[in-house]
């Protein structure tokens, strides 16, 4: 109930038009990976899925943000069930990778932002390890790489009041790690999917 | 408000319910008739426009029968999805974010709360001259130079448009002319039909004997034989309609000239910004039509003229 209200709400503020260019909604295991403008990103992707999907993809997000306040763990917890990871200082035992291959188990999906953190431009930065490692370990999850356009607009950075402005989102087709493909060829591939998406 | 379902105004309902159902009727015979591909399509796009007709007529109407305060709230959230549709296509940098935040959630309510308390010298100027000045203050303080007079006249243009001209549909609603009190409601439904009817038959003209274009750069569709047979039968159906106005029937051409030419000019000049945008349409809110602005861009032109000509003749 408080789930699809939140997705609601999200599609309103967001005016988000999501479209479909390479693939169709589907409940099989898929990471949808995106660039990253605006603190909203993750929830309008969430709330572009329909429901059946919905439930079962989460977020995976930065743990120092999500933690600081009762309201965050709360929506973090309860509302996207997202996937806390450590972003500042990895370790052996503290392995965002590690808990990301655990959130995926066998049945659900994730959301991830391979940039890293939220940019300030229109530009997309290159793409983090972790992507990869997760292509390599998961060769049977459809990689599947998300535009969205115009959300820095709505929510900048550093902002917290929203601008009620339309954004767009594009789910492109799926790509998967190939055989002896390096790391940088993958990367590059998968930002170039993701730019791919942009209407012209 | 001072809104009351009296004969003229079932007259003029039941008028438009009636042509409507002859539209979707005609549209329904067109769909059997057609068989080229090309014909398919524009009958198909005829009759998404006959039906979106259908859900326009009844939202508008729903508004009128709760009387001035429905009416204003309808065209408040007009303003708000055409502001919106306006400002997605315009760029904007970061700079301008907590002024986008003020025209959105401020300026905006604002300007309709002033028309619900009928306060005309202040909605009159609020917009060109106190949130003119804001702007400008508030991008400023923002601190970001880049192409600042750009983007500080577009906000203002944004704002003009569908917000200022918008307002000026449901301000219809506060002028005192004599002998007409509490039956404005009637004028503001005379108004938004001509403005309405002037596009529809513009275009049909258009489709049926259309070929010499007016500004093919501008507005492919637009030709002379539309513009010149939309505006002279929406002009006699305004004056066929004086009876439900403070007007003559020969006053009642006269505005209704006024009406559909505003109307014409504002299709013209919001083709312009969105030929300039490389878009068709400002949104796809309204299927067969486009956006909310692609529909009301006769009625953002065509508005505050009438008010300001009904205001000086007959008040």
């Amino acid at each position: 109930m408080m789930k699809a209200l939140f997705a609601a709400m999200a599609k309103f503020i967001s005016g988000a038009n999501a479209h479909w260019v390479g693939c169709e909604p589907n409940v099989r295991q898929r990471v949808y990976f995106a660039n990253h403008t605006s603190n909203l990103d993750a929830l309008v992707i969430w709330s572009a899925l329909p429901p059946e999907v919905r439930a079962l993809t989460r977020p995976v997000a930065a743990r120092d943000y999500w933690i600081k306040s009762k309201l965050r763990r709360y929506l973090a917890n309860n509302i996207f069930n997202a996937v806390l990871i450590e972003r500042k200082k990895p370790t052996a035992h503290d392995n965002p990778l590690k808990d990301m291959l655990k959130a995926l188990g066998d049945c659900h999906s994730l959301i991830i932002f391979p940039e890293g953190g939220r940019q300030t431009g229109t530009e997309i930065a290159p793409f983090k390890g972790g992507l990869f490692h997760l292509a390599k370990d998961r060769p049977d999850v459809e990689f599947v790489p998300v535009l969205l356009e115009n959300l820095n607009r709505i929510l900048p950075k550093g902002e917290f009041l929203p601008v009620p402005l339309m954004g767009s989102l594009s789910f492109g087709g799926p790509i998967k790690l190939e055989a002896g493909e390096d790391k940088n060829a993958f990367l590059e591939r998968a930002q170039n999917a993701v730019k791919a998406l942009q209407r012209k | 408000m001072n809104l009351k379902l009296d004969k003229q105004t079932c007259w003029l309902v039941g008028g438009v319910l009636a042509l409507l159902l002859v539209s979707s009727l005609i549209g329904w015979l067109l769909s059997l008739r057609a068989t080229t591909d090309e014909g398919k399509v524009t009958v198909r796009n005829l009759n998404a426009r006959i039906r979106a007709w259908w859900m326009m007529v009844a939202v508008f109407g729903l508004a009128m029968a709760t009387g001035g305060i429905g009416s204003i709230v309808l065209f408040a959230l007009t303003s708000f999805l055409a502001l919106r549709e306006f400002i997605t296509l315009t760029p904007t940098r970061s700079g301008d974010h907590r002024s986008l935040f003020w025209i959105f959630f401020i300026i905006l309510p604002l300007q309709y709360y002033l028309i619900a308390i009928k306060w005309y010298g202040l909605f009159a100027i609020m917009i060109p001259v106190f949130a003119f000045l804001f702007i400008p203050i508030r991008s400023a303080m923002a601190g970001d130079c880049e192409s600042f007079l750009e983007r500080t006249a577009k906000i203002q243009w944004a704002l003009m448009i569908c917000v200022y001209c918008v307002s000026y549909v449901p301000a219809l609603l506060s002028l005192d002319i004599s002998g007409y009190a509490g039956q404005n409601g009637k004028l503001m439904f005379y108004f938004v039909l001509i403005a309405q009817i002037s596009d529809v038959l513009q275009y049909a003209w258009g489709k049926m004997l259309g070929c010499h274009k007016i500004a093919p750069s501008v507005s492919p569709n637009k030709t002379w034989e539309g513009f010149i047979g939309g505006i002279a039968s929406a002009t006699l159906i305004g004056a066929g309609l004086w009876w439900a106005t403070p007007f003559t029937p020969i006053q009642s051409a006269g505005m209704s000239f006024a009406i559909t030419l505003m109307g014409f000019c504002g299709g013209l000049v919001m083709s312009a910004i969105k030929r300039d945008r490389g878009v068709k349409d400002y949104g796809n809110m309204i299927q067969g039509h486009g956006g909310v602005l692609d529909r009301i861009d006769s009625l953002c032109f065509a508005a505050p003229v009438f008010f300001h000509l009904t205001r000086f003749f007959f008040t």
